[in-house]
């Protein structure tokens, strides 16, 4: 492991940076609960597509606060949402503070929040949706869900990909004919249309947490196809080694020989396809929540976010940063396509 | 070659059959049906209803219906639409003109600008130049289409500069048929942008890697040794070369395309394939849903098909059956 770390910072710099950048990632929304000021269906009605709220060091009358503070946002027009910033009292940037009762990790019951301002201002860093709730807090909370639904989906379809393309290489014959016909034939179909489809099977209202394992489900049953094929074709040729028939004369099981014995000599290649295939289920999840097909108001997701700007040019143009979802989205996916290319490399035993 | 084409296109028959069972066996798993609605509107009498139901082939069992429904879908004949009340063959032919229009525009695009700068950068492999480029194409990969098209969508909400939505304006009846051409380019203009911008980047990535590859080549060297020009080297010798596996590319293309006009479709309103397949989804049109996904799937098998054929043309070493 500790190898492996040093190969791939001497290989490349970058994708070991992408490798930690992931890393704190996964962290930060894993602890969202934590983390966030608000929660994220914690709505200020009177503050509908707030812009992000600026931070201050010194006031109006010239004066230098070391602790940071922010001035109450104030509806000025109703109709083009304009705000002005009531500059009569200072709240500043307090850490623990006292709010709504919510759960964490959905066990806890806390009031306390890492950080906030006192009501009536609320200090939104990346301004507020038509609800007036604070879009940084969601993209927290969102991370949590878009990312482990990829995590979660990746091994699932892996799982699926592997087993059946090991079962089509190592035993062959008719098994093998049967499984990769109903591979290509899945694969025939362009993912974006299986996903719609296979999601109309089931119905449009269901609890957020029946949504969230049906996306899962979706995402890695059109996942696995592609890895079972390229599986099954290094077990063609990894059975034929000698260390294979050397296994096989010693009367292990095929199982073993499967598992202990062939499958370990395909993960090199596994683990760069897991991180290359990663983005795809992201971008999977956003794109059924952005249609409104996947995770549900009031949960925030990634693409749930994005979806109301979809299709109504008035909430683009009004409030940009909701559009900042599509920037995490793309900040994980670039760090993950860096870090497969030098995966792609570091793992190649070509290489060592 | 005739040959060749032949046995690909028998090849297909198996393919389309599983294919369309697979489509016909996702729809019919689907909870609560089209009538589903209609009945709780108590203007529609449960007479009408069965008699619909009748109508469409669906009081037969499964298997029955499903035979039926091949049976008709062998004369392009995919049955009618609940929700629009016309034949599903002339809807999807109407929106796949439109996505037809957007995918050639796109990669055509796509392809003009990609090869030559993949080219350039493998030309000039490890210079400044060859670094921008690959940072621009990192960006493409990695910016999903339905980002890249709100951001569009964002700077035309603030310029205005192309319209969005419908394949075109409100228009004279008498308009000509070049005024109407120019405005259907001018509405197509956002979402082909948009999946050429997505396109470019692993477009670039792939001819650039062959372009390099065909580079380093012994008979590259020995053309170098012979004193050849730069330019016929570049153009004549490694480019044809490195050109032919970009043709399964192009085969494979198509269907990575119809995955991501999809959406850019639906959030410019682009009324193609992918917001019909959509709109059949959320009012469970069922031979709709069922006659999107077959054609799109039917589209793919012809795009690799096509990349095949033309790998073969090009590419001598391969005329092999």
């Amino acid at each position: 492991m500790k190898r492996f770390f040093q190969r791939l910072r001497n290989h490349s710099k970058l994708a070991y940076f992408s490798f930690w950048f992931l890393v704190f990632f996964y962290i930060v929304s894993f602890f969202a609960d934590i983390l966030a000021p608000y929660h994220f269906d914690y709505q200020f009605r009177n503050k509908p597509y707030q812009p992000p709220t600026k931070i201050h060091f010194i006031d109006e009358s010239g004066h230098f606060h070391i602790r940071p503070f922010v001035y109450n946002m104030i509806i000025d027009d109703p109709v083009f949402r304009t705000y002005r910033e009531d500059q009569s009292t200072r709240y500043p940037v307090k850490f623990i503070v006292n709010g709504p009762e919510r759960k964490i990790f959905f066990v806890f019951k806390t009031s306390k929040y890492l950080f906030g301002v006192d009501e009536p201002a609320g200090i939104f860093l990346f301004g507020t949706d038509t609800y007036g709730r604070d879009i940084f807090s969601r993209l927290l909370y969102g991370g949590r869900i878009s990312l482990s639904i990829s995590i979660v989906g990746v091994l699932i379809s892996f799982t699926l990909g592997m087993i059946t393309g090991g079962i089509a290489g190592y035993f062959g014959g008719l098994i093998d004919q049967i499984l990769m016909r109903f591979v290509e034939i899945l694969m025939v179909f362009p993912s974006f249309y299986l996903m719609l489809s296979l999601r109309a099977m089931f119905p449009l209202n269901l609890s957020s947490i029946q949504v969230y394992f049906l996306i899962v489900l979706i995402l890695s049953l059109i996942g696995w196809a592609g890895l079972a094929r390229i599986i099954r074709g290094m077990v063609l040729s990894i059975k034929e080694e000698d260390y294979v028939l050397a296994a096989k004369s010693l009367g292990l099981s095929h199982w073993r020989i499967l598992f202990f014995h062939i499958f370990p000599n395909t993960f090199s290649y596994t683990i760069t396809a897991l991180t290359i295939s990663v983005p795809g289920y992201i971008i999977g999840e956003a794109a059924l929540s952005l249609l409104g097909l996947g995770i549900q108001e009031p949960y925030p997701s990634w693409g749930n976010i994005l979806s109301s700007t979809i299709g109504n040019l008035k909430v683009v143009g009004d409030a940009p940063w909701l559009l900042l979802a599509g920037v995490f989205i793309f900040a994980v996916l670039i760090n993950f396509n860096l870090l497969g290319d030098a995966l792609r490399n570091v793992l190649d035993p070509k290489n060592w | 070659m005739k040959t060749f084409i032949l046995k690909r296109l028998l090849q297909l028959i198996p393919m389309l059959i599983g294919m369309s069972f697979i489509s016909f066996m996702i729809i019919q798993s689907s909870p609560g049906d089209y009538f589903a609605q209609m009945k709780m509107n108590p203007e529609i009498s449960p007479e009408t209803i069965e008699m619909m139901k009748i109508n469409f082939g669906l009081d037969k069992p499964v298997l029955v219906q499903y035979l039926l429904w091949l049976k008709n879908m062998c004369r392009m004949d995919f049955g009618i639409s609940f929700a629009y009340h016309i034949p599903v063959t002339t809807l999807i032919k109407f929106r796949l003109k439109n996505t037809l229009c957007l995918a050639i525009f796109s990669l055509f695009l796509s392809w003009v600008i990609a090869v030559p700068l993949a080219v350039l950068a493998g030309y000039k492999e490890g210079t400044n130049i060859d670094r921008m480029l690959s940072i621009f194409a990192y960006l493409s990969i990695s910016l999903p289409s339905f980002f890249v098209a709100l951001l569009f969508v964002y700077f035309i909400s603030k310029t205005g500069v192309l319209p969005l939505g419908g394949t075109r304006s409100i228009f004279d009846v008498n308009a000509s048929a070049f005024l109407i051409f120019k405005d259907y380019m001018k509405h197509l203009l956002v979402p082909g942008l948009v999946l050429c911008f997505v396109n470019i980047g692993w477009l670039f990535r792939l001819m650039k890697n062959n372009f390099v590859e065909v580079f380093n080549t012994p008979y590259i060297l020995a053309a170098w040794a012979r004193g050849l020009p730069a330019s016929s080297i570049i153009f004549k010798h490694t480019l044809r070369n490195a050109l032919n596996p970009m043709f399964t590319i192009l085969g494979m293309e198509i269907g990575s395309i119809l995955n991501g006009a999809a959406l850019t479709e639906i959030i410019c309103g682009w009324p193609g394939m992918g917001s019909l397949i959509l709109e059949a989804v959320l009012s469970h049109d069922l031979y709709l849903v069922m006659g999107a996904l077959v054609i799109s799937g039917f589209l793919l098998i012809i795009g690799n098909l096509i990349g095949d054929i033309l790998l073969t043309i090009f590419d001598p070493r391969i005329r092999l059956t």
